[in-house]
């Protein structure tokens, strides 16, 4: 791998990795509100 | 069908192979760029099944809670992305051949082919799950079938095998707002299908106007579409026809005591516009360095008939459940 290749692999890498945490964050927070709007029947 | 299925996936395998994101001479394959992920949802597209979706939940009688009625759109528009995934991942090859598709991330070459299929199907199966754990399984049993609709049924099945695929795949493009509205009442009733029917309808005259004034490879692919398979005067014709059927659908949530007059009203007069712009294309044939005005002309009032008349809709049933209107 060149320096050029290794640069650009690490920064796709670290995109698609802030894309999952945030991906992931979104449906924490998603089924935390899921549940205490069931839990609070007012689904 | 199974022929079929086994033929591609032999095909497949040669394709991935040549179309697949190169590993360089360490043997490294480059990560792709989550973009094309994104790409491999086909956004376009999804923002008419989000506001299809979302006329649907909001039309609905009774209500919601905002964080179920976000969590009912965002199912359906991850259940359109998955199942658009699996579309280009099935139509790679296909997808390789024509100009308009060729940079797609898969024949671009920025992605592996089986990495497409398990975002589909990952995506396709969380959407499902989703819609069944916060709103209710009959949502999401319509979600899995609009989902399968679209990647087995219109895709890998019938787009290939005849010219009335453009019919076929209306269907799917119709489910959104029938899911968004049983998300909110948990059962079908006639207005939810009356919603499908429209789009089902209106999909056919909409795409084949397109069809007739931009010069498409699909020939060259093999895809046999109607202005290509049947000529110009049936697709004419075609148009006309399914004009003429969506008309009174339209109209028909007024009639049947759905709808007040502000959507009935909105409903004739768009409908009688639109007969009036798909009768010149009906009518006419096409002549030497023709601009094609009435084909221009009909597509674009299409994508403008449906917006209007489904924005009726919400406001009309949002003035009833408020009381604005009797």
């Amino acid at each position: 791998m060149t320096p050029d290749e290794e640069r650009e692999f690490l920064r796709r890498r670290k995109a698609r990795n802030w894309v999952v945490a945030g991906t992931l964050i979104f449906f924490v927070v998603l089924f935390y509100a899921i549940t205490i709007v069931r839990i609070g029947g007012q689904g | 069908m199974t022929v079929a299925l086994l033929a591609h996936n032999a095909d497949e395998t040669m394709a991935s192979t040549a179309i697949q994101t190169a590993p360089n001479a360490t043997g490294t394959q480059m990560p792709t760029e989550w973009r094309d992920f994104f790409t491999l949802t086909k956004p376009r597209v999804m923002t008419l099944v989000i506001f299809t979706a979302i006329c649907g939940v909001l039309a609905a009688p009774g209500s919601i809670h905002p964080v179920l009625g976000f969590t009912a759109i965002l199912a359906i528009a991850m259940g359109a992305g998955g199942s658009a995934a699996l579309n280009h991942w099935w139509e790679a090859d296909i997808d390789a051949g024509m100009k308009r598709t060729m940079n797609r991330p898969l024949p671009g070459g920025r992605m592996r082919r089986e990495d497409a299929r398990d975002f589909g199907i990952f995506l396709s199966a969380v959407s499902v799950g989703l819609m069944g754990v916060a709103i209710g399984w009959l949502a999401a049993a319509l979600l899995l079938g609009a989902v399968i609709y679209y990647a087995v049924i219109y895709t890998m099945w019938l787009k290939p095998r005849t010219p009335q695929n453009i019919v076929i795949g209306g269907g799917a493009g119709a489910f959104p707002p029938l899911i968004g509205w049983v998300a909110v009442t948990g059962e079908i009733t006639a207005m939810p299908l009356l919603l499908f029917a429209i789009i089902f309808f209106w999909t056919p005259p909409h795409f084949w106007a397109l069809a007739l004034f931009v010069q498409s490879d699909y020939a060259k692919v093999g895809i046999p579409m109607l202005p290509v398979v049947a000529g110009e005067k049936v697709t004419r014709r075609q148009i006309m026809i399914y004009t003429l059927l969506l008309a009174p659908i339209a109209i028909a949530p007024w009639y049947i005591g759905g709808t007040s007059w502000i959507y009935g009203s909105v409903a004739v007069v768009l409908s009688a516009l639109f007969v009036a712009l798909a009768m010149p294309v009906f009518t006419r044939m096409r002549a030497d360095e023709d601009k094609m005005l009435p084909e221009k002309a009909l597509f674009k009032f299409s994508i403008v008939y449906l917006f209007v008349l489904f924005a009726a809709l919400v406001a009309d049933r949002v003035a009833a459940y408020q009381g604005w209107i009797a």
